[in-house]
């Protein structure tokens, strides 16, 4: 069998194909363009008023300034990421197009990539203007983190890939019937990740289960960043290294989906 | 010679079973390029996934299926680009314009001077004053159209069609056929057209398939349908296959 056969050739020109179809999805519609920046920028105002008052009463998160609004922007990062994933994946279901494209020469890595690319885009719609608004209101510039922030992103943004890869080979395989996980299955990592609390808060068993999610050495990362004015590096190594597993196992587990999905007859019916 | 080679598409005891199902049962077929061939049978006959099997969208519980040479779903990525597909329960996405639509596929399917070969479809099809117009803003028959311009859009060798007139008035799904039969005398592509629609396979198809409860119950010329079931249409010759009567008639014959 040769490469070509395997699927696993790889064409730049159907990527660019798929991210020019999904921009003039999100182009055509300016309530979605909207959606992207309105609950960004209403959980940072609502974070960051709150942190305001907290840090006029309480001396410790005066001087630990934006762990809140940095909190919720880089979850946001997370959450965001996979539904901008998810969503532009899901758009080819709510548009009946997915025979369409599973009959063309596209192939799933050049599936994916589009959806990675995507997110990239749905997301610096959404976080670029909501991170102008902390610097506006609150005097928390994220980008003021540099080569920091670079870090967190780029873990963030993997693992959200890894988790919107998993959904879609579950909407593949079992139909809209799953749609519900693209929307709520993030906030399984909110508790456990600790976003706005140490891990140190946790039960021990809880511990052991948040330090196996990359995404807490992330917002651990930034804890250390913000408060402590220490960059951990180690911990975006071992986030890294968490994350390239991540995606492995969810990559594995989108073709096993996908090899399913093809069995079951699936991919004919991508309805309830 | 390998009769694979020289078949568009090469359909050996294929069967696909779902859990406590069988939609398909067996069946053996060949399709010679240039050809136009209609898959008959009631609703649960098996044409839907038989051509979906034939696109690698389901894969076979056991038997063989060749396209242009290539084993699908194995080689599918060596033939689906020269391959396309259109049925009215497969739709594109209503935001998009027709233009927008049609060149995301082009691209998909590496088609050179897209620009041109969208302006040449919607000349065809009838589609310019549409090609700017959203799909969502247009009626059952200019989706049909712009369906089968995507369906169109890379010159396939290979045609399925799933029902391609259904829901369509009959001046519309006259049109429709008319195209189809220009493009495939054009450019000699092999076309599988699953249809419920009598008229149309007895229009369109120099062969007829009739499927039911997943197995192959008459494959002829319709021609030679009728005459051996001594009927004047095909939908008679349907009817007897689905109720049975067929075998008893010829054997009364």
């Amino acid at each position: 069998m040769s490469i070509s056969d395997s699927g696993v050739d790889f064409s730049l020109n159907r990527v660019a194909a798929m991210v020019r179809r999904y921009w003039y999805l999100l182009r055509s519609s300016w309530p979605r363009i909207l959606d992207l920046i309105y609950w960004p920028a209403v959980q940072m105002l609502m974070w960051g008023f709150l942190q305001l008052y907290v840090s006029q009463n309480v001396g410790f998160f005066a001087q630990a300034g934006g762990l809140f609004i940095g909190s919720v922007l880089l979850w946001d990062i997370l959450f965001r990421g996979q539904l901008g994933f998810s969503i532009s994946f899901l758009e080819e279901m709510w548009s009946r197009n997915l025979g369409n494209i599973m009959i063309s020469p596209l192939r799933p890595v050049e599936f994916i990539a589009a959806l990675m690319i995507m997110s990239i885009v749905r997301l610096a719609i959404g976080m670029v203007p909501v991170s102008l608004l902390a610097i506006a209101f609150f005097d928390f510039n994220l980008w003021s983190l540099g080569l920091a922030l670079a870090a967190f992103f780029a873990n963030l943004m993997l693992t959200s890939w890894a988790i919107g890869i998993f959904v879609a080979g579950l909407l593949l395989r079992n139909g809209m019937g799953a749609e519900g996980m693209a929307w709520t299955i993030m906030f399984l990592f909110l508790p456990l990740t600790c976003v706005y609390y140490p891990v140190s808060i946790l039960p021990d068993f809880l511990q052991y289960v948040a330090w196996s999610l990359p995404p807490t050495y992330v917002f651990e990362g930034m804890r250390a960043l913000l408060i402590d004015h220490v960059f951990r590096a180690d911990l975006m190594l071992e986030s890294l290294a968490l994350n390239v597993l991540l995606f492995a196992v969810a990559s594995l587990a989108f073709l096993k989906l996908l090899q399913s999905a093809r069995v079951q007859g699936s991919l004919l019916q991508t309805g309830e | 010679m390998n009769g694979a080679v020289i078949s568009a598409i090469a359909v050996d005891a294929l069967v696909k079973r779902y859990k406590g199902a069988t939609a398909v049962d067996g069946i053996s077929f060949r399709l010679a390029p240039g050809s136009i061939t209609g898959l008959l049978g009631g609703n649960g006959a098996g044409k839907t996934t038989t051509i979906a099997m034939i696109m690698g969208l389901v894969t076979p519980t056991s038997g063989t299926i060749t396209v242009l040479g290539a084993q699908m779903p194995r080689e599918r990525y060596r033939v689906l680009h020269r391959m396309n597909f259109e049925s009215p329960y497969v739709d594109m996405p209503m935001r998009l314009t027709v233009r927008q639509n049609l060149s995301v596929f082009a691209q998909l399917y590496a088609v050179p001077d897209i620009d041109d070969r969208i302006a040449s479809l919607a000349t065809d099809l009838d589609l310019v004053e549409f090609l700017d117009r959203p799909n969502g803003k247009l009626s059952a028959g200019q989706k049909t159209r712009v369906s089968l311009a995507k369906a169109l859009i890379n010159r396939p060798e290979v045609l399925l069609l799933d029902e391609p007139t259904a829901s369509l008035d009959p001046d519309t799904a006259d049109w429709v056929r008319s195209r189809l039969e220009r493009y495939r005398i054009e450019h000699g592509a092999a076309v599988l057209l699953a249809s419920h629609n009598m008229t149309e396979v007895e229009r369109l198809c120099e062969r007829v398939i009739i499927m039911k409860k997943g197995r192959i119950e008459d494959d002829d010329t319709p021609e030679r349908l009728l005459d051996r079931y001594g009927r004047q249409t095909l939908e008679e010759v349907f009817l007897d296959v689905a109720r049975g009567t067929g075998q008893q008639r010829e054997a009364a014959q």
